[in-house]
């Protein structure tokens, strides 16, 4: 009988400029928010106002957030080569208020070649920084270095 | 402008660069010069204007921008230069 493969924690964070987010969507617009954010990303960030455009269009902050935390997300699945697309990684605000990870595509994989059963997140952010805790559970055993 | 000013000039406006532009090979690695992933996202998307095309999915790795030779290569790739 062989022994089940010890679990071991992930841990990924990282910090975001509110200012830099904010300044690409004045640049890039909606071009930009639909090449890194899921479309329940967008709609959880988006303000009242229909007719904002650039950064009045998007609680900034809290797209500065769940690019942190999706940066975090790539720090727990330790890719080699291959670099996620940024909405397979989907920060999901759940109805109590609090996020949860939910991966698809090639995050997805990542997480299942490595033995990702469970990822937990915590946000944060402030005015000029957003951040991102991530701990992911493993079940397998780590690559070699 | 040539395909390197281009390259140049965008990472000067947004890259984000620790460093002056004039001051990389073409090897220097970006990411150690400073560029964060989220200022490549930048620099991807600039590039996508600039030379009015965008990156394929398999294009979308972190080696692809890792320094401007690497960014000629793909510029090339995606624009049959």
């Amino acid at each position: 009988m062989s022994a089940a493969a010890p679990e071991t924690l992930r841990v990924g964070m990282d910090l975001v400029s509110v200012e830099e987010v904010a300044e690409s969507v004045d640049h890039f617009g909606d071009r930009y928010v639909a090449r890194l954010f899921t479309p329940h990303e967008i709609e959880t960030c988006r303000t009242d106002d229909a007719a904002a455009c650039g950064r009045d269009a998007y609680a900034v902050d809290s797209l500065a957030a769940r690019f942190a935390a999706k940066e975090a997300v790539v720090k727990v699945l330790r890719p080699i080569e291959m670099q996620p697309d940024w909405r397979s990684i989907e920060i999901h605000r759940m109805t109590g208020g609090w996020c949860e990870i939910r991966l698809s595509g090639q995050a997805a994989e990542l997480a299942a070649e490595a033995g990702i059963g469970e990822l937990t997140v915590s946000l944060s952010h402030e005015a000029s920084v957003a951040g991102a805790v991530v701990v992911g559970r493993c079940t397998q055993r780590e690559r070699g270095v | 402008m040539t395909v390197d000013e281009t390259i140049r000039q965008v990472l000067a406006e947004h890259g984000r660069l620790a460093v002056s532009v004039d001051a990389l090979s073409d090897d220097t690695d970006l990411f150690g010069a400073g560029m964060t992933s989220h200022a490549s996202v930048n620099v991807m998307l600039a590039l996508e204007d600039a030379f009015d095309f965008e990156f394929s999915e398999k294009m979308l790795k972190k080696s692809t921008f890792e320094s401007i030779g690497a960014i000629r290569t793909g510029v090339l790739e995606m624009t049959g230069g």
